[in-house]
């Protein structure tokens, strides 16, 4: 993309070098470092899956009973007890759900086997998501890309089946991507439920057997339009590395996956979601699925005039911590959105500014451009103008997923006329506008100009004061023998909420990866490991533009 | 005085819909959503657009003109009419009528974890330049966030002699509102502490008449300040005390 303002380059370096030093800060601790999400993850690219007799899930089950052995990773006695039985993954953990097996420390005379079928069952594991990438792959050149931005729109019935049925009215009517809601509260909940769902509360569970069918439904559909449909959902909260096991699994394309979401707006142990977040980052890296962030959320609480730099900081940190998970540039959908008081004056030349500074900053991405629901009142006629005026910014300022305003935000999950009318609304915006921004040119010093420098300034400001004195300072790892349970009682104090809906596990707090210091080889039994690109955890240089992974050559 | 809806003549009923049947689109579809509406009581029905939007269903935008009226006059109901007083005032009204901190607790119960609600009206820098309780020098309250059991709620309200506990409820689907409401009056009323608290209940979808209706003592809706919340709950207080004195 061409330049269409000039930004401070001294401070996009800056900004860029702060958010390394703070994701350096934490680095130690993730790398060293395990939880019952990313253990359970690892399991489920074995291929286990099911619920006991009390429902709670197989792979629940396992890494309960592996909890002693956890420091060093369930995959290695987990991987020894199913050649000691002769049985395949799916039978041994049947096995132990009923008490017919027990998990045991690997004795050192076995250790060297172990780690070698380990090692080919993790190839195995990525064999299965890179099928199913292919498939993707396969499936876009049967039907064809959609153009950008992407018309993003959300389904949540609570019932699957009646979310297909919405889903596929909604491609009809233009929609390129489609999320699904959860059930309120998944994100807390330290288990990922089993089976199709048909009544959710304020959305649908993201369950494995829901992921099918909506998949399913949109290829269905994608076929009858001609499109390949995406098909979003949410690893986030608990159970992040989880549900982006699955997702590579039933090819979701889309996966809201912040860093810091769960920390910053669910409460979740913060040690936890930095680990749990780069396994999760890693396996959609793998499954070739587009992350989303969730900046969006900072100014739904805070003013978007005063405060739009908390969403450009978090942006640089969302990014660093994204490259670090092999993420490619054309997967990092950062997220971004400014809305303003519609009472603020020249607020949409303000949002223009903003939504275009995030453009310039982060040129290779497929940004992600929220819309409006903060100011979005019981005027629906009003509220469509908004809309419109959203769809405006997001086209003219080159954005390319667009979740899509609905009239009745402020009432109730869209009925399927608003979602139609707000796909018609973008269309009509999006091709009424298209090559709008080649035509233009900012005036250099002009109110656009000045306030995207001045966002910029305050972000740089922001990280700064983080990286040197922030809240990421390393946390005693494996190098200082703190007791995993003394662990327990600092992520307890720290308060996280999301004990309280555990069902069968009662600790969110990472057990330090390796205790027993001849087994001290980083998740090498994980399947996820054995990505076959190079792991390179030194800080990256930012990504030049026009480079291989221009956007051009990888769309 | 009977009114009717105000097209563009006094009394002329004309009202505009947007609907959508679950039939295919066909030269017929026109005449379903007319006979719709016809048959619903309205006249002089016209249909401004009657669109395929999938080929099982059929977005309309009609006109129709309402068969009878209404008298305001005759519309009774639970409206919760606060006096408002500034942030000065309530201090003051709770310092010399009440002699005491108020004491506040809220969440945002059970399953809702949105804690938007119960954060503007208690966090302490507010909702649109509108101090939360939390400011207030003559409260004391605890903001317990989301997802809190009733039971978790209605213990802390009687360890802290909480005057007053303020429930949000942001998800309505299903009406799982109703349920997680009408479970902690259940509790109140089954540990026989209904008459200790103001139970208030706020939420986009709530009223006063709801809120009274489920048992509570009043309800606050959308546009809701702090500082009413605020106004109500001193009032209420001192009003309580001072009919028991």
């Amino acid at each position: 993309m061409e330049h269409k303002i000039s930004l401070n380059e001294a401070m996009v370096a800056r900004a860029r070098e702060a958010a390394k030093s703070i994701a350096d800060d934490v680095w130690q601790h993730i790398e060293a470092h395990t939880t019952d999400s990313v253990e359970r993850a690892s399991l489920r690219l074995l291929g286990i899956t099911g619920v006991n007799d009390i429902d709670v899930p197989l792979v629940n089950v396992v890494v309960e009973q592996a909890r002693p052995l956890l420091p060093s990773g369930v995959m290695r006695p987990f991987v020894d007890l199913m050649m000691r039985s002769g049985t395949d993954a799916q039978q041994t953990a049947e096995a132990l759900a009923r008490g017919d097996l027990t998990l045991a420390p690997v004795p050192p005379e076995r250790y060297a086997a172990v780690e070698a079928r380990a090692a080919e069952l993790a190839a195995e594991g990525v064999a299965r998501i890179d099928a199913v990438r292919a498939r993707r792959a396969e499936l876009i050149a049967q039907t064809s890309e959609p153009a950008r931005p992407y018309v993003y729109v959300i389904v949540a019935t609570g019932n699957i089946k009646e979310d297909v049925v919405q889903a596929q009215a909604a491609v009809r009517a233009g929609a390129d991507v489609i999320a699904v809601i959860r059930t309120t509260a998944q994100s807390l909940l330290d288990y990922v439920p089993y089976g199709i769902t048909t009544e959710g509360f304020g959305g649908t569970y993201a369950t494995q057997e829901n992921f099918r069918l909506m998949r399913a439904g949109l290829d269905e559909v994608g076929a009858e339009v001609g499109r390949y449909i995406r098909l979003c959902n949410y690893a986030s909260g608990l159970c992040m590395p989880e549900i982006a096991a699955m997702g590579a699994l039933e090819r979701l394309d889309m996966m809201l996956n912040d860093s810091m979401y769960g920390i910053i707006f669910r409460n979740i142990n913060m040690k936890r979601t930095f680990v749990d977040q780069y396994l999760s980052r890693l396996l959609n890296a793998r499954a070739g699925i587009i992350i989303n962030t969730g900046e969006d959320n900072y100014l739904t609480t805070a003013d978007a005039f005063t405060q739009a730099h908390t969403v450009v900081s978090s942006d640089f940190i969302n990014e660093e911590f994204a490259l670090r998970a092999n993420l490619e540039p054309w997967q990092i959908g950062l997220g971004h959105a400014f809305e303003m008081n519609p009472a603020t004056p020249d607020q949409v030349v303000y949002q223009i500014a903003d939504a275009l500074l995030i453009r310039e900053l982060f040129p290779d991405y497929p940004l992600k451009y929220m819309p409006p629901t903060k100011y979005m009142t019981g005027d629906i006629f009003q509220g469509h103008v908004i809309d419109a005026m959203f769809n405006f910014t997001g086209i003219f300022t080159g954005q390319d997923i667009m979740l899509l305003g609905m009239l009745t935000e402020a009432l109730h999950t869209p009925l399927l006329q608003d979602r139609y009318l707000s796909i018609r609304n973008a269309k009509y915006v999006f091709e009424a506008n298209r090559h709008l921004l080649g035509e233009v040119n900012f005036r250099p010093g002009g109110l656009i100009e000045t306030r995207a420098n001045e966002v910029l300034e305050k972000a740089v400001a922001q990280l700064s004061t983080c990286s040197t004195s922030g809240s990421s300072k390393p946390s005693p790892t494996a190098s200082s023998p703190t007791s995993n349970a003394s662990r327990r009682v600092a992520a307890a104090a720290k308060g996280s909420s999301s004990r309280r809906l555990t069902t069968s596990t009662p600790s969110t707090t990472p057990y330090a990866r390796g205790a027993p210091a001849d087994h001290r080889r980083r998740r090498s039994a994980s399947p996820s490991k054995s990505s076959s690109r190079p792991r390179d955890n030194r800080p990256r240089p930012p990504r030049v533009r026009g480079g291989r992974h221009d956007r051009q050559a990888v769309w | 005085m009977i009114v009717k809806p105000y097209g563009d003549t006094r009394d002329d009923g004309v009202m505009q819909f947007s609907f959508t049947l679950p039939i295919p689109y066909s030269v017929k579809a026109p005449d379903v959503g007319k006979q719709f509406l016809e048959q619903l009581g309205f006249t002089e029905v016209s249909i401004a657009e009657a669109k395929g939007i999938d080929p099982q269903f059929t977005f309309y935008v009609a006109y129709g003109s309402a068969p009878q009226g209404i008298d305001p006059d005759q519309v009774k109901g639970d409206y919760l009419e606060v006096e408002e007083m500034d942030y000065y005032a309530v201090n003051r009204f709770i310092k010399e009528r009440l002699g005491r901190k108020l004491s506040v607790v809220g969440a945002a119960i059970e399953t809702d974890a949105h804690t938007v609600g119960i954060d503007a009206i208690l966090n302490m820098k507010g909702f649109a330049g509108n101090y939360g309780l939390e400011r207030y020098p003559e409260m004391e309250v605890l903001n317990m966030g989301s997802q809190i059991p009733c039971e978790q709620l209605l213990k802390t309200a009687l360890e802290r002699h909480a005057d007053a506990i303020l429930v949000s409820q942001i998800v309505t689907q299903k009406n799982i509102h109703v349920q997680n409401l009408t479970k902690l009056i259940e509790l109140c009323e089954a540990e026989g502490v209904r008459d200790k608290f103001i139970l208030v209940v706020g939420g986009p979808r709530i009223n006063n008449a709801f809120a009274k209706e489920l048992g509570y003592d009043a309800g606050f809706g959308p546009h809701t300040s702090p500082l009413s919340v605020a106004s109500y709950l001193a009032q209420e207080v001192v009003r309580r005390r001072e009919s028991k004195a």
